[in-house]
């Protein structure tokens, strides 16, 4: 080049060219976008996770299945049932999460080695039952029941359980038990999120006489023919397929009965919004939403929800005369 | 800012923005949106759109905190996001909820408060959209403008108000987005106040005045 030139300036060649340097500035910034994006999606999936666990509880052996009579009278509901993994990974269960996608693993390993129901209050045998023994009083059988919570969602559960009627019935209530009351554990270390205050715990439910010793009303220690995993209630829970899912109780370990109705953790918690009785009714919506139509788990579309959950032959006379809008 | 810099930040917040979105049909299309998909998609659209309005809310705070003039540049997109997560929202909600059916779809808007209080504020989003092009300031005229965008505050406290209506019991999200916004209108108040103070109460004039 020419002598001529400034020794300071910088030469034409030294200059990085036009393309490599607008290269190089596109390359960063497609890093960058691609880096936050990548940010984002990471964000996004750990407040959204995917991937479920696998349930192994053991089989239950020596099931009964219902008879084509006991189909007839509501045992067994003819509707495809809801799969195993939806049961299992969809669940109300406020003691371990309140989001039910959050039940399953925050309730895995839950321990319910050396369980036991106290069953007592006004009758002629109290007594504490071992698992074992409470569940030798009668064989378990199958029970293919509707579950319809009362956030408008609905499954269809094959149940393991067999009727309250006949525990009931080895303690021989007094004629002045007008009422059953139920109650879950209460052990933080074991439910960790009753260290919450979202609601009053132990979780407390309760049943008419009658409602308890209807047949359809059962205590449920397995579904799909394996022992309950802990997110279902976790080793045995009630199951009162004509009312709401959150009168079936879980992890069950004291049954008081009582000559008068007992508090219910829902109707304290909200008293105009959830009834001690909690039907199912069509009719009767929630006081924020509508109670017309079901979003049944794994289906499109919604299904028109049935008075009594469907049962309204085989408990409709309960309520005879009753103003249900009242006794919602 | 270079004007390269601001296309470049703008690429980055569309981008991003349809991340949530992509994600949703991904997991949607391999059936990983859990046991309700219905009440996922709905919940999850419902949420990104409060979740833009308050990023649209809190640009204008924090380009006063920071002096960050450029910031101003990125509200509308952040805004045009919160009113596309919103129809979709309503279109999960009309589709997968009411499965089409329109007359169904205005009985329960009507009927229902909590879907009162999100069409409302999704129809208040409408004319926000409209206006939100150069053209449109211009011919309203700023201060019009302004007034009419305030409505972005309806928007989102009557979005918080339906979410926090539709949960049973554990009532802390809602609350956190009810926090945030609060945070969001303080801001505006105390400017609001602060603005409308004759400067002679001010105490910098004051002690001017005693000097």
């Amino acid at each position: 080049m020419s002598p001529l030139r400034e020794p300071n300036k910088i030469s034409e060649r030294e200059v990085t060219p036009a393309a490599v340097y607008f290269n190089r500035r596109t390359f960063i910034r497609a890093g960058v976008l691609a880096a936050s994006a990548v940010a984002t999606g990471v964000a996004y999936r750990h407040l959204n996770p995917v991937g479920r666990g696998k349930v192994n509880t053991p089989v239950i052996q020596g099931l009964v299945k219902p008879t084509a009579t006991e189909d007839a009278n509501g045992f067994r509901v003819d509707e495809p049932e809801t799969s195993f993994q939806d049961i299992t990974h969809y669940n109300n269960f406020y003691e371990f999460s309140t989001d039910k996608e959050g039940v399953a693993p925050a309730a895995a390993g839950f321990d319910t080695k050396g369980w036991q129901v106290a069953v007592e209050g006004l009758v002629n045998k109290p007594k504490v039952f071992d698992l074992d023994d409470l569940l030798k009083i009668s064989p378990p059988e199958e029970r293919i029941y509707r579950m319809r919570c009362v956030e408008a969602w609905s499954m269809v559960i094959p149940w393991v359980g067999f009727s309250l009627s006949r525990l009931l019935a080895v303690v021989e209530p007094l004629s002045s038990a007008k009422y059953v009351a139920f109650q879950t554990l209460l052990d933080p270390n074991r439910m960790p999120n009753q260290r919450s205050s979202v609601l009053d715990w132990p979780y407390v439910e309760g049943l008419r006489m009658d409602e308890a010793m209807h047949p359809l009303a059962i205590l449920a220690s397995g579904l799909y023919g394996r022992a309950l995993p802990p997110q279902d209630g976790a080793p045995i829970r009630l199951v009162v397929p004509w009312k709401y899912g959150f009168k079936g109780i879980k992890s069950i370990v004291k049954i008081k009965l009582v000559e008068t109705q007992p508090g219910t953790t829902w109707s304290k918690y909200a008293p105009n919004e959830y009834g001690f009785y909690a039907n199912v009714n069509p009719h009767v919506d929630h006081p924020r939403w509508s109670q017309a139509t079901e979003q049944r788990i794994g289906e499109f579309g919604r299904r028109p929800t049935l008075m009594f959950n469907g049962y309204e032959e085989e408990v409709g006379h309960l309520y005879a005369g009753m103003d249900l809008r009242k006794n919602f | 800012m270079k004007e390269s810099d601001i296309r470049f930040i703008k690429l980055l917040i569309l981008v991003n923005g349809l991340v949530p979105l992509a994600l949703l049909v991904w997991d949607q299309s391999h059936n990983r949106l859990g046991a309700n998909p219905q009440n996922f998609l709905i919940l999850t659209t419902g949420m990104m759109t409060l979740i833009f309005l308050i990023l649209t809310m809190a640009v204008t705070p924090l380009r006063k905190i920071t002096g960050l003039n450029w910031l101003i540049q990125f509200r509308r997109m952040l805004g045009l996001y919160a009113f596309f997560y919103g129809c979709l929202h309503f279109l999960c909600f009309f589709s997968l909820d009411r499965v089409f059916s329109v007359s169904s779809t205005l009985t329960e808007m009507l009927k229902r408060k909590y879907l009162i209080l999100g069409s409302t504020a999704l129809i208040v989003m409408i004319p926000l959209a409209i206006t939100s092009t150069n053209g449109m300031i211009k011919r309203l005229g700023g201060k019009r403008w302004r007034a009419l965008h305030r409505l972005a505050y309806v928007a989102a406290i009557a979005g918080v108000i339906h979410y926090y209506m539709q949960v049973k019991a554990d009532t802390r999200q809602p609350l956190v987005f009810a926090a945030v916004l609060a945070v969001l209108l303080g801001y505006r108040v105390v400017v609001y106040l602060k603005q409308r103070q004759p400067p002679a109460l001010s105490p910098t004039a004051k002690a001017n005045a005693a000097a």
